[in-house]
């Protein structure tokens, strides 16, 4: 089809429904709001169900049921909602229920403000809920790419019954960038489990994440953390601009990586041996592929919206063989390609050290 | 003069009332812009301060634009630029929810002499059809309490656009001309300021 120019908050909504999403369940908040607002308008046109939950929590639980029930499902919010989505999370980990959830992240901790920032990596990688789970973590840096990896959540979380996180930021959200829907064929993975009416055919199927016995609970979380290695093994993805030869790699995501990638022209119009690594998942941390991209590297740069998270998986997947030096702006506020072409100046100059 | 600018949000208002602004202020005009859009806290006319000045442009926007704090508050008065002779841009937000803070000045600007300016985008998604922006139209009327008097072809894929983008819409811009019965306008601006990303240096 011709490309259209799109919101990312749309182009995550509508990707939703071409992937064959038929239920979601959300409460507004900037800077998402507009993934709800356009499924409130298209996906009852397409066989689908919206509904404005009264709370975050609410949401996250009605997502378990649609979940429960074999349904693609997603919710969506920014941060502080995110947080309090945390309970319902762990829970759909803990019943291994796959579904995607939307974070256009915004600054914090609390209520923070509404522009745009990268400072929840941590949460989403590390510790979206308790207990022992983790969810898929894709981070889009284009309009594009944000339909291209909804497709791809919606499959990957079906395939491993594990959630999955979308993990833009408000630029991402609010810009409007040309985009095209390839041919999206829903993947149909079959779902035995689901609990979908047992027609008096088969026992009941039933979603639950409460064990009584622990050694039947420490068997599933064993089991399930052996498909966590899987992903680590097999559905890592990344991206590279000019690493082959590059002696400072900058390391970032999502929006930051956008404006590492200007940073990095820059410098290399100016003869620094510069290049980006760009992860696109973030758990699983592409580790492999980063050690690649720094095969030549004297010195590697993380970029972030936020103190610091992101340099520390950099740090360990490298396992501290090149300096990681980090550079990144908070609370919303965006850095500029000439901040980050200044520190990429700056560690040229030492890059002997 | 008073032009009022809406349309479907992603359209280009901000982009085509920052350049009928300059067009306006280099053809020796007093022109203030006010910047209605409580909509989208992001991208807005509130970002262009410094060309403003620059161009000795007016800029009349909520005191918590760009700023953290999500406050749907317009504290600026529309009826003294006018009353000072001044040339009036007001960049509406989008859609009908955009059209709604407008619909607050009816009694004052809606009672004198405007004109209110549709830009139409068919590269925007749900917005491809003459039909689809008439509905659009008809639903900032409603909204707002004020008539579309002109349309505006903007038709754009940001950064991908190319001469052929807006060439190849001509047609269903004619087709909305019809059936709204409203003239296309400024068929030959240029549009040379564009809102930009933040991803590139300047």
């Amino acid at each position: 089809m011709e490309k259209m120019l799109m919101k990312g908050n749309e182009a995550l909504a509508e990707a939703a429904i071409r992937a064959g999403c038929k239920c979601f369940f959300g409460y507004p908040i900037t800077p998402q709001t507009e993934v709800a607002a356009y499924l409130s308008r298209q996906l009852p046109k397409n066989g689908g169900v919206f509904l404005q939950a009264e709370s975050e929590v609410a949401a996250i639980n009605m997502v378990y049921g649609a979940a429960a029930a074999g349904v693609r499902t997603m919710t969506s919010s920014s941060s502080p909602g995110i947080s309090l989505k945390a309970e319902g999370i762990s829970y759909l980990c803990g019943a291994d229920l796959p579904c995607v959830i939307i974070n256009v992240q915004r600054g914090g901790p609390g209520l923070g403000g509404i522009q745009p920032s990268q400072a929840d990596y941590w949460q989403a990688t590390k510790a979206l809920g308790h207990g022992d789970s983790r969810v898929f973590v894709y981070a889009p840096n284009s309009v594009q790419e944000m339909v291209n990896l909804v497709v791809i959540a919606f499959d990957k979380a079906d395939e491993y019954r594990v959630p999955a996180m979308i993990l833009a930021d408000g630029l991402l959200g609010q810009m409007m960038e040309p985009v095209s829907f390839p041919e999206i064929s829903a993947n149909k993975t079959e779902k035995p489990w689901a609990t979908d009416g047992h027609g008096n055919n088969r026992p009941h199927n039933i979603a639950n994440s409460l064990y009584l016995k622990p050694d039947v609970l420490e068997n599933s979380i064993w089991e399930r953390d052996s498909r966590y290695k899987q992903m680590e093994m097999t559905e890592t993805m990344a991206d590279y601009y000019c690493c082959d030869d590059a002696e400072i790699v900058v390391a970032a995501y999502g929006a930051s990586s956008r404006i590492c990638k200007s940073a990095v022209k820059a410098a290399r119009d100016q003869g620094i041996k510069a290049g980006l690594f760009r992860p696109v998942t973030l758990f699983p941390f592409p580790k492999n592929e980063l050690k690649t991209a720094c095969r030549n590297a004297k010195k590697v740069l993380t970029v972030e919206m936020s103190t610091g998270q992101m340099v520390e998986d950099v740090k360990l997947a490298l396992e501290c063989k090149i300096p990681v030096e980090f550079y990144g702006r908070t609370g919303g506020i965006i850095p500029t390609p000439d901040e980050v072409l200044a520190e990429i100046k700056k560690l040229n100059e030492n890059k002997g050290e | 003069m008073i032009y009022i600018i809406t349309g479907h949000y992603g359209a280009g208002k901000t982009n085509f009332s920052i350049n009928l602004a300059l067009h306006l202020a280099k053809a020796g005009e007093n022109v203030s812009v006010a910047d209605l859009d409580i909509v989208n806290p992001f991208f807005r006319t509130a970002d262009f301060g410094s060309l403003f000045r620059e161009n000795n442009i007016e800029l009349l926007s909520s005191k918590y634009a760009v700023s953290n704090l999500d406050i749907p508050s317009l504290t600026f008065d529309l009826t003294e630029p006018v009353s000072n002779g001044r040339t009036l841009i007001v960049d509406v937000g989008g859609d009908d929810e955009g059209a709604k803070a407008l619909g607050r000045y009816k009694n004052t600007i809606g009672t004198m002499p405007y004109e209110m300016i549709f830009v139409a985008n068919f590269r925007r998604y749900l917005t491809q059809t003459a039909e689809q922006s008439l509905q659009i139209m008809r639903e900032i009327e409603a909204a707002s309490g004020f008539k579309i008097t002109s349309i505006f072809n903007n038709t754009n894929l940001g950064e991908e656009t190319t001469p052929e983008t807006l060439e190849k819409s001509k047609a269903e811009a004619v087709k909305l001309s019809l059936i709204s019965g409203l003239p296309l306008i400024y068929k030959n601006m240029e549009i040379d300021v564009f809102v930009k990303t933040p991803f590139y240096n300047k």
